[in-house]
């Protein structure tokens, strides 16, 4: 319990990764938080390259978490400006009344 | 030991009560401000386990972009104060129950998988070991990121300058009646179409249509 190791990292992951999933899936508000929820993910695998990749002693994974980095900036500004585009077409971002796909 | 242990469960404990206030605050503006201090308390336990250099990207890249930008849109699109029904659809869907049931299946697969790695301890001495001790972190990242990972390093910065683009591309608009610059224009005017030269009588004056 004292002792904290590579398991305690991994844990904290695993509930950060859960958290953001279900997120994802109750969230009825507006499709923002979905993507702070995508963030809340891409933080809990990077969490888990970090501490692999120090306990392990191995740094292709902080390497790599360095681009997961990258592609979750990219991604958020992307992802922004749909719904801005979005909002400016339809007046609104709830989840529900975004239907113009019918799916 | 023991202080490594006390930050440890404190920083990660506010990190999952951040993480789980961001999905369910029912004010937008609140769910970054707890998604900026999950990002904070996440870089300090990189700082903590000695991954300096991305703690401190975190926090440039995470807390002083992204969470901005998040801001910046909460804020323009006015969706902050929806204080809308929370949990509730307007027809029955039995959404919930299957979300909620996935997300706990998926935890405990990770739990499953994190508990494997107890009984195979030995699995940690082993491994090829890249990391230097009497360099920092930052320095043998560099070492790393600019020699074997250069091709991926600017093929990131591709996906970076695409993404600008992008994002440009999608949030512009024409829009109708604002009067602007025509650079083409101006540049492409020659002399003999901007220049008259008018012959003056005397006495007379010159009348100027335009």
């Amino acid at each position: 319990m004292i002792e904290i190791g590579l398991g305690h990292y991994l844990t904290l992951g695993a509930v950060i990764f859960s958290i953001g999933i279900i997120g994802i899936f109750l969230n009825r508000k507006n499709i923002i938080v979905i993507l702070m929820s995508i963030e809340l993910i891409l933080l809990a695998v990077n969490i888990n390259l970090v501490s692999f990749s120090m306990y392990l002693g191995d740094l292709t994974g902080q390497v790599f978490t360095l681009f997961i980095l990258t592609v979750a900036a990219a991604e958020a500004a992307i992802g922004l400006a749909i719904i801005v585009v979005y909002y400016r077409n339809s007046g609104t971002i709830r989840v529900e009344e975004i239907d113009k796909l019918k799916g | 030991m023991i202080a490594h242990a006390i930050f440890f469960y404190s920083f990660s404990i506010i990190a999952v009560v951040s993480a789980v206030m961001v999905t369910v605050s029912k004010n937008t503006v609140h769910s970054v401000f707890f998604l900026i201090l999950d990002f904070i308390s996440i870089s300090c336990l990189f700082i903590m386990i000695g991954a300096e250099f991305l703690g401190m990207i975190m926090l440039i890249v995470y807390v002083g972009a992204v969470a901005v930008l998040f801001l910046f849109v909460v804020m323009m699109l006015n969706v902050a104060q929806q204080k809308n029904q929370w949990f509730i659809s307007k027809e029955n869907s039995n959404h919930i129950p299957i979300g909620l049931l996935i997300s706990v299946i998926i935890f405990f697969e990770l739990i499953i998988v994190i508990g494997g790695w107890k009984y195979k301890p030995d699995l940690f001495d082993q491994g090829n070991l890249s990391i230097v001790n009497d360099v920092s972190n930052t320095h043998s990242l560099g070492m790393v990121l600019y020699t074997d990972y250069i091709h991926i390093f600017q093929i990131s910065g591709m996906i970076l300058l695409i993404a600008m683009i992008g994002a440009i591309v999608l949030t512009f608009r024409q829009r109708e009646g604002v009067k602007k610059q025509s650079y083409l224009k101006q540049i492409s005017r020659e002399r003999a179409e901007g220049v008259e030269v008018v012959e003056v009588a005397s006495n007379r004056g010159v009348k100027i249509d335009d």
